[in-house]
């Protein structure tokens, strides 16, 4: 038993000094107004400042808005992957997990090129807008639905698709019936994961709606160093963690009921 | 409804997996396919469903040409080795789900269900899902998925070959009743085990590479084999390669007295005997040789006899006193029992 603890000890040491202690840290630092001493001051000034709920706001529908674009197009995409036979559909699988490990700045920054002020389309000048930013999630993020989806897809028994076939189902219908009932657990797995990454997602923001968008990891960003609004950060920051933990909380529940 | 294949050729990339098959199933009729894995047979059941596209050659049903029709306009009921029941459904919601497609009223779908179910016997089984079933239950909730449309065809693939043995001679027994209650349902059914389809069917097409090789009643193909592979695959002849004398054939050296037909005296030919035709010791045609190989099988036994360097397989009487390896022995085999095939009858 003791050798077991023995074995144990480092990574959790590790974890704690690395991870839990400063996290801890920021957890701290948000009780501890400018002024000094401990109370919830800070939290009581962030509620209250239109800002932080204007952030609040943008980041939930944004994150919703662009998990249910990513929803729908990585659905349709990996369908079309999966069941229609063209030449290279191994190659666009393939090419998914290239993609998975992009950073998200540089699908930004290439939308740039195209959407941009200077770039081919520029006359839309929308990028800087929550569209955007939006449209620049579902683009990142629509590959991180279709890995599990394809997964799923592959496990499916096309014997299934055919039976449904000779029942006289038509291709609506059997994706309608079959196919998307027998990938619901997929679409939790793929689509949770979405929503927590857009949640969080900092580095498309930056790029593209800086001036205009303001979500909870912005608003982090620009109390932390541009205003040095060390406790006000803190405080938006354990915001963030918790919808973070509860979604994922959410997500366990929600997955474990649908079996999967 | 009858189904015919009128020269139907199916490839994939330029590789013939069916080569021009002509065939005719007539209605009410139960047609097996029986060959080894890769001889078409499969291909051609799919050819039929819809899901392969023949690259030459038409498939009619019930004298209605369908080889451009999609599949889910050919009402045609199918069942395959892995049952593909929809996991996510009941077995009730599996066995409307084609009744639903057909947009079939409330109280016809129920009903029909219900007939289904019944003709299965899975009726106390239907608010169940596929996963709490047994191998043999999720089948014949597939076979009564496929029989609720009413399907003037049935296509069975391999259907039986998931089950173990007993389950297997069980689910014989109920395809053969099903059809006695349906018997103006044509049946299609693949299958690369000759007891399924000598059980079963009312004529045999046995494929080989692609081709056909012989189609008729199962007691046509077990007394005249029209080829080497037709009788060594039906029911396991010895093919014995022979010459052709005056009245019988030459063997390893000795005149065996069988009816040569119209074949010409010095001519290469084969001779076919059925294992269990062939008695141990002294008679007329004999052979003589050496036992290489024995197996017990319960009522009879197995033995692999040498002559003259050609294995000559005998099922023979479960025997209280078995040669040993290396024994010396004496087969013999009544000349109405053996049948002589042209050489080079080897396939279509």
């Amino acid at each position: 038993m003791s050798r077991r603890l023995l074995w144990a000890l480092p990574p959790v040491a590790l974890l704690a000094l690395f991870f839990l202690y400063p996290l801890a840290l920021v957890v701290q630092q948000s009780f501890q107004p400018d002024g000094g001493g401990t109370s919830l001051r800070p939290y009581a000034d962030v509620f209250a400042s239109e800002a932080f709920r204007n952030a609040l706001w943008t980041t939930v529908w944004l994150a919703l808005a662009s998990t249910a674009g990513c929803l729908v197009l990585g659905f349709l995409l990996s369908l079309v992957i999966a069941f229609v036979p063209f030449p290279g559909a191994k190659a666009v699988a393939r090419f998914i997990d290239v993609y998975l490990s992009f950073p998200s700045f540089l699908i930004t920054l290439a939308l740039l090129f195209i959407y941009g002020t200077t770039g081919i389309i520029g006359s839309f000048q929308f990028l800087t807008t929550p569209w955007g930013v939006l449209l620049a999630e579902v683009t990142y993020f629509t590959p991180f639905v279709m890995r599990p989806l394809l997964a799923a897809f592959s496990q499916l028994d096309t014997a299934q698709l055919e039976a449904a076939g000779s029942l006289g189902a038509r291709a609506p219908r059997i994706i309608r019936r079959i196919i998307l009932p027998e990938s619901l657990p997929a679409l939790a797995a793929g689509g949770s994961l979405v929503l927590v990454l857009c949640l969080n997602e900092f580095g498309i923001v930056l790029f593209t709606g800086a001036k205009g968008v303001t979500t909870l990891p912005m608003l982090v960003y620009s109390k932390a160093i541009l205003e040095s609004d060390y406790p006000g950060a803190c405080v938006v920051a354990v915001v963030n963690v918790l919808i973070s933990v509860s979604l994922y909380g959410l997500y366990r529940v929600v997955s474990r009921r649908a079996g999967a | 409804m009858g189904i015919r294949f009128d020269s139907v050729t199916v490839a994939y990339d330029g590789n013939v997996v069916l080569d021009s098959l002509d065939l005719t199933v007539e209605p009410g009729e139960v047609m097996a396919l029986l060959g080894p894995s890769g001889s078409g047979k499969t291909t051609a059941l799919r050819a039929v469903a819809g899901f392969v596209r023949p690259v030459s050659g038409r498939v009619l049903l019930g004298g209605r040409d369908v080889t451009d029709l999609p599949p889910y306009q050919r009402g045609i009921g199918m069942v395959v080795q892995s049952y593909a029941l929809f996991p996510h459904m009941r077995v009730d919601e599996n066995v409307a789900f084609g009744l639903k497609t057909r947009r079939a009223g409330k109280t016809e779908t129920r009903q029909r269900v219900a007939e289904a179910l019944e003709l299965t016997g899975m009726a106390a089984y239907a608010r169940r899902h596929p996963r709490e079933l047994s191998g043999g239950q999720q089948q014949r909730v597939a076979i009564a998925r496929a029989l609720a449309i009413r399907p003037d065809v049935l296509l069975l693939d391999e259907p039986l070959s998931a089950l173990d043995a007993r389950l297997r001679s069980g689910m014989l027994a109920e395809l053969a009743r099903l059809h006695r209650e349906l018997p103006d349902m044509s049946m299609l059914y693949v299958t690369h085990d000759q007891v399924e389809a000598l059980t079963l069917a009312d004529r045999i097409a046995v494929m080989d590479a692609a081709r056909l090789q012989q189609c008729g009643t199962p007691r046509e193909l077990y007394r005249s084999p029209k080829n080497e592979f037709t009788a060594s695959f039906v029911g396991g002849a010895n093919v014995l390669p022979v010459t052709v004398g005056c009245g019988g054939v030459g063997f390893a050296g000795t005149e065996l007295k069988v009816d040569t037909g119209n074949a010409v005296a010095g001519a290469r030919a084969t001779l076919c005997v059925r294992p269990h035709v062939i008695g141990l010791g002294q008679g007329p045609n004999q052979l003589t040789g050496v036992v290489r190989e024995i197996q017990w099988r319960g009522a009879t036994h197995r033995l692999y006899v040498e002559v003259d360097g050609h294995s000559v397989m005998a099922d023979v009487r479960e025997l209280k006193d078995p040669p040993a390896l290396g024994d010396p022995v004496s087969l013999h085999f009544a000349a109405e029992d053996a049948v002589l095939l042209p050489a080079g009858a080897g396939h279509e």
